[in-house]
């Protein structure tokens, strides 16, 4: 039996302590209904006596310390999901948004799922081509990886992104293998510009019947945003565990996902790790980010690519380091290349995919893979030096080496890295691309490539 | 036994009522779904608990039941190979029993109880024994003897032991203690939080050997030693770690995944298996335990894997190895203990951390050393603890680093800017440090080359010297040096690419012996030093840099082990041949043009 409390004591921010409660668990979903019969949500976040604090997910206003009641639900936050969602539009707490009707469920699993057993993972190694030389050729995605998009303000992720969702495909030996493919787009506080920009993006190219979009957009309620990447998670489980898809999960912005996390802590009066965020961020980040991942047991897979907008392009700020601690590498957008209309703008030698290793070589990509890679990072990193130099001291300090290496940093920036958001090329064609600039530099300078290589 | 009621959640900490009787650190059941916990502060009638497993769904009222027992780990055959999660529940286990996802309230003995054992009895009936003594042996693999000692404070005489297959509770034998008889088992039990005890800690006195160039070469680590691996991330930490865990020479590696990426103990699960250890010819895995703790997981169990890696650790040492206890990340280590101490709400130190902070690390790193085990023969073993910590930022200002530089005394630190451009392992050769240098000395001279710490002192020096070369380039170009000091900056820059630079991934390059490794930079310094004196009898330095030797030399560290020696003379011979050949064709245009 449900049980209704009328003994809401306190409401600041997005808390409210509610008096004299029995039988509630922790982390348990409640209702509060407003005299005008309006329903809104919250879930328990301490237990102290017969007290209960709980946060609102959405905005207080109207909430009255007489009148109001309040029952709780018996269970956590949960989320119907079924093979229907695909093609579907949800708000950051699972509603349908779209008009249709709502979902059947299959099953009902608790948005904040349970930790997978390490032991149970299988090490993700399946190359994903997704027509990005800068990604493809130096910072490869393999399924199951996490692999964060680091922008600033004004920067084009979210073209990036788009692009990745629309050319990425997995080849397995030459064949591309296009099966069970979904996308799951989590928005989290951002405008409603940028999300219908992936919208009709995702229509045009008409990957919008295999997508499932959950929206909270920067005029919806704050606190939503911590539900709404949870809610998105959890269908892509779904999606990949029990339904056997491979699921591209992105997620824009976590910027304003921290941001929402550091308003509850600061209401709570909870002591504040760096910059205000919780000292927990770490962790709650975390428990999202390894949700990405392949498991023994299912053919499904979980490739995650969260985007994050850095404050003041600062990387070591807590969001993006923290992020950077957790995933496996990260896409790093720079605005000196944004500058320059090299585009995608990707910042190269700070750009990493820690994964990349296992996903690339014979078999999965072609043997010269790993080599060029490290002699393209190499040369371009020298090149950075030696133009960097030529600034300070004019070209003619430069020894004839040096300034091949200054040329072939240029270069590799033109025809490498700038390929523009339309461009689809094959692995086949980005290596290549790599091997035509190498033979900028004179060929003693090759000394990361197998001389068997360098004779092919 | 102790039962009280629930009366406060918040998170991973609480509350519980009528617990008056209960012990500081006793483990409790908490709640319908039993849930493992631990007593972390009593108030009069109220403990404050730390719950190992999510918390979600539990209620005011629900019951709380002490065991009576601290945090304790099994210890017996059964421990190597297997992998652990912080309070040590068999992950595998786990897996097979109860699916792929972690549930919670699951109770899983750590040790297999039905596996049996061949023991062999070394110890005859009548025999006096003390605590430590070795009564026996079991080969738990092929690599690793499990010496089954008596239980640490229960000497006495044995009345019966015998060999035989037994599993881990069987009764293999009796011994008689002035407290009465007490039946001996394959596995005993140890509290986590409590150090075991030794005889006797000595100064280290030998090097852990790496393999890895710019570690043995500049910055060693004695066994018994403490080390740690700071560095912002992308810069290599976990490819550091994993290369000691696999190359290092030591008995045992306990690898403690604390707070990390899921992933990555995948890949040591794929990887380690296949890979041969060159000193025993068996794969690594025979002498590996993990446990792991990913971020995912709870904070609490976080906050324990530590000290379980390091009891199992410190057991195995007691049986006269030497282990090495390898930690990633001890910063996530701390951020549990920072995000308990905010829920008890204690006085914040620095960033929130508590003002405990630096005694509980000093507490894990001095568990380190090299000792006589207890025991009445008196062997040798050695715990070494490496600890990576993850400054926010890179920056290691912050508190933890900091509390972990006061008590290590070796300093790897790693630097973004070498990882971007792809310069691996990322140690940065000017900021690093080792304490243990000067100590080892004696041993590298008698077991590598008498010239090994002139030849390491010298290459210290040439990068020194490079860093304040780079200064006057970068204000005045290349062109004001000397060409002694281009020579120089050329030397070191063979120094930093075709020696400090390992790749961690390629099968020649991952591992270097020591000999091969006195060998490569003798042929360097070698280089520089017979261009030198040409540069003396005037020929160019820039014919010097062009020479084609130079790429046989950058290629030289892929040589494998066995094939080094004839090819590295070769390349000396080389060396003179190409040099010798400058300066003759030098001095004959000298006469030609005066």
């Amino acid at each position: 039996m449900i049980r209704e409390y009328k003994t809401i004591e306190e409401i600041a921010g997005p808390l409210m302590l509610v008096k004299k409660v029995d039988g509630v668990k922790y982390d348990e979903l409640g209702e509060i209904e407003l005299p005008n019969g309006e329903v809104r949500r919250c879930r328990v976040l301490e237990i102290n006596g017969s007290n209960v604090l709980v946060q609102l997910f959405e905005n207080a206003a109207g909430i009255n310390l007489a009148t109001s009641k309040v029952r709780f639900l018996g269970h956590g936050v949960q989320l119907p999901v079924s093979r229907d969602m695909l093609g579907r539009v949800f708000s950051g707490m699972g509603e349908p948004i779209d008009g249709g009707p709502k979902i059947l469920p299959e099953a009902t699993p608790d948005v904040n799922g349970t930790p997978m057993n390490p032991a149970a993972r299988r090490y993700p190694s399946e190359f994903i081509q997704t027509g990005i030389s800068t990604i493809d050729g130096l910072n490869t995605l393999v399924r199951g990886q996490k692999l964060p998009i680091f922008s600033g303000s004004g920067l084009p992720h979210a073209n990036l992104a788009a692009q990745i969702t629309r050319q990425a495909k997995v080849r397995t030996g030459g064949v591309t293998d296009d099966s069970k493919f979904a996308v799951v787009f989590a928005a989290v506080g951002i405008t409603f510009e940028e999300a219908d920009f992936f919208i009709s993006d995702l229509k045009k190219t008409g990957a919008m019947d295999r997508t499932v979009l959950f929206i909270n957009l920067a005029s919806d309620p704050a606190i939503e945003r911590i539900t709404a990447p949870r809610m998105a998670l959890t269908a892509a489980e779904y999606l990949a565990y029990t339904c056997d898809m491979h699921v591209l999960v992105i997620i824009t912005d976590i910027t304003n996902y921290a941001e929402a996390l550091r308003e509850v802590s600061a209401a709570r009066k909870e002591v504040p790790g760096r910059r205000g965020y919780p000292g927990y961020l770490y962790t709650d980040l975390a428990t999202m980010y390894e949700r990405a991942g392949r498991k023994m047991g299912s053919e499904g897979s979980i490739t995650m690519i969260p985007i994050l907008t850095m404050p003041e392009d600062d990387k070591t700020h807590p969001i993006p380091d923290l992020t950077g601690y957790i995933t496996e590498g990260q896409i790093i957008l720079s605005r000196e290349m944004y500058r320059k209309g090299y585009l995608p703008p990707v910042d190269v030698l700070p750009s990493l995919s820690r994964l990349k290793d296992k996903g690339i070589g014979a078999g999965k990509t072609r043997e010269d893979h790993a080599d060029t890679m490290n002699q393209l990072f190499f040369s371009y990193a020298r090149g950075k030096d030696a133009k960097e130099l030529m600034v300070v001291l004019g070209e003619a300090a430069l020894t004839p080496v040096e300034r091949l290496y200054a040329k072939f940093s240029d270069a590799f920036e033109k025809q490498y890295i700038n390929q523009g958001f339309y461009e689809d090329r094959t692995i086949e064609e980005t290596l290549d691309l790599g091997w035509s600039l190498l033979r900028i530099l004179p060929r003693s300078e090759m000394k990361r490539i197998k001389p068997q290589l360098l004779d092919k | 036994m102790t039962e009280g009621k629930i009366v406060k959640i918040s998170g991973p900490l609480v509350i519980a009522e009528g617990m008056r009787d209960a012990n500081m650190f006793d483990v409790v059941h908490v709640g319908k779904h039993q849930l493992i916990g631990e007593i972390i502060e009593i108030h009069g009638d109220r403990a404050s608990i730390q719950v190992y497993e999510e918390t979600a769904g539990i209620g005011r009222g629900e019951r709380v039941v002490s065991t009576g027992a601290p945090l304790s780990v099994e210890l017996g055959p059964g421990i190597v190979t297997n992998i652990y999660d912080g309070i040590q529940r068999p992950l595998e286990k786990m897996r097979e029993l109860y699916g792929s996802n972690i549930t919670r309230g699951v109770s899983v003995p750590s040790l297999d109880r039905e596996k049996k054992w061949k023991f062999h009895a070394q110890v005859k009936a009548g025999s006096q024994v003390t605590s430590g003594d070795v009564l026996g042996y079991v080969d738990e693999t092929e690599v690793i003897r499990h010496k089954i000692m008596v239980p640490i404070g229960g000497g006495g005489t044995v009345r019966e032991l015998f060999s035989g297959e037994y599993t881990v509770t069987d009764q293999i034998g009796i011994l008689e203690t002035e407290n009465g008889e007490r039946s001996l088992t394959l596995m005993q039990k140890w509290p986590v939080r409590r150090a075991r005890p030794y005889l006797e800690k000595l100064p280290p006195r030998e090097p852990m050997v790496t393999g890895q160039r710019i570690v043995d070469t500049l910055f060693p680590i004695a066994k018994g030693g403490t080390a740690c691996v700071p560095g912002p991330f992308g810069s290599g930490k976990t490819v550091v770690q994993h290369q000691l865990a696999k190359w290092s020479n030591v008995d045992l590696v306990v690898y403690i995944g604390c707070g990390e990426r899921g992933n990555e103990m995948t890949d040591v699960l794929g990887e380690f298996p296949e890979i041969t250890d060159p000193r025993s010819g068996e794969s690594l895995m025979k002498r590996t335990v993990l446990i792991e703790n990913t971020s995912d997981m709870p904070v609490a169990a976080r906050e324990a894997s530590i000290y379980t890696g390091i009891t199992i650790a410190e057991y195995f040492r007691d049986m006269g190895y030497s282990v090495a206890v390898i930690a990633d990340s001890t910063s996530r280590w701390a951020e549990a203990l920072r995000e308990m101490s905010g829920r008890l709400e204690e006085m914040p130190g620095d960033e929130g951390y508590p003002a405990y902070l630096t005694s509980r690390l000093s507490q894990f790193y001095e568990r380190a050393g090299d000792v006589v085990c207890i025991g009445s023969d008196r062997r040798r073993g050695s715990l070494s603890a490496i600890g990576a910590v993850s400054p926010p930022g890179g920056d290691i200002s912050e508190p933890v680093s900091q509390a972990t530089l006061r008590i290590v005394k070796v300093f790897w630190g790693l630097d973004a800017s070498l990882a971007y451009r792809r310069h691996f392992p990322a140690i940065n050769w000017l900021s690093s440090y080792s304490l243990y240098k000067d100590r080892l000395e004696e041993w590298f001279s008698e077991n590598v080359h008498h010239h090994w710490t002139a030849q390491s002192s010298e290459i210290s020096r040439l990068l020194q010297a490079e860093s304040e070369l780079d200064e006057i380039v970068k204000l005045v170009g290349i062109d004001a040096l000397s060409p002694q000091d281009r020579l120089t900056l050329e030397v070191a820059q063979s120094i930093r690419e075709d020696y400090l630079q390992q790749n961690a991934f390629s099968d020649t390059d991952s591992y270097t012996p020591m000999q091969q490794q006195y060998a490569l930079a003798f042929l360097i310094l070698y280089f520089g030093e017979k261009a030198a004196a040409a540069i003396d009898k005037g020929v160019d330095i820039q014919k010097i840099s062009e020479l084609p030797v130079r790429e046989q030399i950058g290629r030289a560290k892929a040589v494998s082990a066995d094939q080094f020696k004839e090819a590295y003379a070769q390349i000396q011979v080389e060396i003179d041949r190409q040099i010798d050949a400058l300066v003759q064709s030098g001095e004959g245009s000298d006469e030609n043009d005066p």
